[in-house]
């Protein structure tokens, strides 16, 4: 088995609101190897966002340990993980989250303007995920102008252009048709299968989660069982 | 600069809102450009050369009071003045008060010594003018915006003299124009008509044997401050004591009497500025709130706390700087407007530059609460909703 991209041990998460404390993973260990495609499923509630948010490094768990392509997120500051993010991880979301008043081009260089790269390698960078994406002909569009598949697929875009080793996406298909569904999906495992990107990806669609090479179900804060498929 | 499109593309966001915004900041520092630069002329008083070379002595008190008509000769015996003269304001106006007249009653040998060289008369006129009790000489654009011609009476109506008969009208027979030689003093006295200060004198119902002040030439402009002095000294605790300063500073003196102009200024900039401050911080608030999920949307893309902060700052900044720069370059235009309406008085544009740092002091404070706001987002509550 190769080397574990995602480590999680003895993994709680407690919510507190108000008065109320709310705990949502109890207890939880996992690892996902490198290169590997998960379908993390589950009903509302279960605990697979919040699972999806510690291993993105956007929460912090109570207690426990947790290793991202051998860096302990656990042990970050709020500064350390922003950092950390920009370099290793892409984001997708289910509403696509594109800045509005951008282009798909200017939205896909966002990641790029925390490094040092120049505005031209910027904009061939921005190009060029947009053309692996398969939408460098609406560069120009922005987001009002593209359907959802084509917002998706430049949101997927701006997930790939600083290389990142890990893409968590989180119901990335949940506001699509299924065609264009099946398109993003269908990307989502070219990207994993002939680019080797490692996909953590969060569904309630059975038909989603036959894109990836492993599902794993939670329920109450718990995994429930882990198969290999496919 | 890698951010400015990104900051500039979110200031935009909703143009209309961002529009009148900025409308609004406009038109307040296009107010504060003509303002403080009137302050400023107030302020900072001429040290030019023109006019270097003249002195000007009122009453120490107010300009309103009066000076003893026998003061003069004593003014002239100060060494370094060269000539003296002696002048008394009308307050008159033609036909209706907006036609505002700057009607000097002069004695015409001592006041053109005064002045050699200053205004451009024809000898004939100047002859005529010589030669007519009741003769006055109009500055020619004044005559060209009442659309007077030379031989016409010109009666105008005084606010402060009485006539022995009562009347408050005085009239007089255009019997000449001058201009001024120093394009610079076109405007200072572009309202002017000149006459004889004996006809004034013998026609007024009180007042009689006074000045109202006392204009000298002086040999070195260099030693200006030092006959000041001297003249000063002369009739310090007298009943009449006098204040001596360049002629340039007395129309801003003149203008000075109407109250604190420093005070009135700054309190109507102060509440501009206060009022703008709730509008722009309003503004600033309501577009942070609108884009808490694009905001957590950068932070989850790596853009730190710090990041975020500054990107919001910059946008204030951006947003106050480019508004300001608009209404200051505004206000620069309308400057020969308003130096033409305070008559004379000097408008520096240096006084502008502040408006730059009033723009930035702004931008921080509206800016720094809706930032600070941004910087302190959590990303998980943003993305779901609950903030």
């Amino acid at each position: 088995m190769s080397e574990a991209i995602v480590s999680l041990r003895n993994i709680d998460k407690r919510y507190v609101r108000g008065k109320q404390s709310v705990e949502v993973l109890q207890g939880l260990s996992l690892d996902i190897p490198k290169g590997d495609f998960v379908a993390l499923m589950g009903p509302s509630g279960s605990g697979k966002t919040t699972l999806l948010n510690l291993i993105g490094g956007l929460d912090t768990p109570t207690s426990g340990e947790i290793t991202v392509g051998g860096q302990r997120l656990d042990k970050l500051s709020s500064g350390g993980l922003s950092r950390w993010r920009a370099n290793h991880i892409g984001f997708v979301f289910q509403f696509y989250n594109l800045m509005p008043m951008l282009t798909a081009q200017r939205n896909v260089e966002l990641p790029l303007l925390l490094t040092n790269l120049s505005s031209e390698k910027r904009k061939a960078n921005a190009v060029a995920a947009l053309t692996l994406v398969g939408i460098a002909d609406r560069a120009k569009h922005k987001p009002s102008e593209l359907s959802g598949g084509q917002a998706q697929r430049v949101a997927i875009a701006r997930a790939l252009v600083a290389d990142p080793m890990l893409l968590v996406c989180d119901e990335p298909t949940g506001d699509l048709d299924r065609k264009s569904a099946d398109e993003v999906l269908h990307l989502l495992q070219i990207l994993n299968r002939e680019h080797g990107k490692s996909i953590i990806m969060v569904t309630h669609d059975p038909k989603a989660a036959e894109f990836a090479s492993r599902q794993l179900h939670m329920d109450k804060g718990s995994l429930l069982e882990a198969g290999a498929l496919v | 600069m890698k951010y400015f499109p990104l900051i500039w593309a979110t200031l935009w966001r909703k143009k209309t809102r961002t529009l009148f915004t900025l409308l609004s900041i406009v038109i307040a520092f296009l107010l504060f450009g003509m303002l403080e630069t009137v302050d400023y002329a107030f302020s900072h008083p001429s040290t030019g050369t023109s006019g270097a070379d003249k002195l000007i002595s009122t009453n120490k008190y107010s300009i309103t009071l009066p000076l003893p008509f026998a003061d003069l000769q004593e003014i002239r015996s100060v060494p370094g003045v060269t000539d003296a003269t002696w002048l008394t304001w009308l307050g008159a106006y033609y036909q209706e008060s907006k036609n505002f007249v700057f009607a000097l009653p002069i004695d015409t040998e001592s006041y053109f010594n005064v002045h050699k060289d200053e205004f451009i008369v024809s000898d004939e006129q100047m002859k005529n003018y010589r030669s007519t009790r009741s003769g006055a000489l109009v500055n020619v654009a004044l005559m060209k915006k009442f659309g007077w011609k030379v031989g016409e009476k010109l009666p105008v109506h005084s606010t402060i003299w009485t006539q022995k008969s009562g009347s408050l009208d005085w009239t007089f027979d255009i019997v000449g124009t001058f201009d001024v030689r120093d394009s610079t003093q076109a405007n200072a006295q572009a309202y002017t008509v000149f006459f004889h200060y004996d006809l004034f004198d013998e026609g007024r119902s009180f007042g009689k044997g006074t000045v109202g002040w006392v204009e000298e030439r002086i040999d070195n402009p260099a030693n200006a401050g030092a006959i000041a002095g001297k003249i000063d000294a002369l009739f310090a605790n007298s009943p009449n004591e006098t204040k001596t300063q360049p002629a340039n500073d007395f129309a801003m003196t003149f203008v000075k009497q109407i109250g604190d102009i420093g005070f009135v200024l700054r309190a109507i900039l102060g509440a501009v500025f206060f009022t703008l401050l709730f509008l722009t911080g309003n503004t600033m608030m309501q577009s942070v709130r609108e884009r808490i999920p694009e905001l957590a949307v950068l932070k989850t893309l790596g853009f730190t706390d710090g990041k975020v902060l500054a990107l919001v700052i910059a946008e204030s900044l951006l947003l106050c700087l480019f508004a300001a720069v608009i209404g200051l370059g505004l206000s620069y235009a309308t400057l020969p407007i308003i130096g033409q309406a305070l008559q004379g008085v000097q408008l520096d544009p240096v006084a502008l530059i502040p408006g730059l740092g009033a723009a930035v002091l702004l931008a921080l404070i509206v800016g720094f609460p809706p930032a600070l706001r941004a910087m302190r987002l959590n990303i998980v509550d943003a993305l779901s909703g609950m903030h």
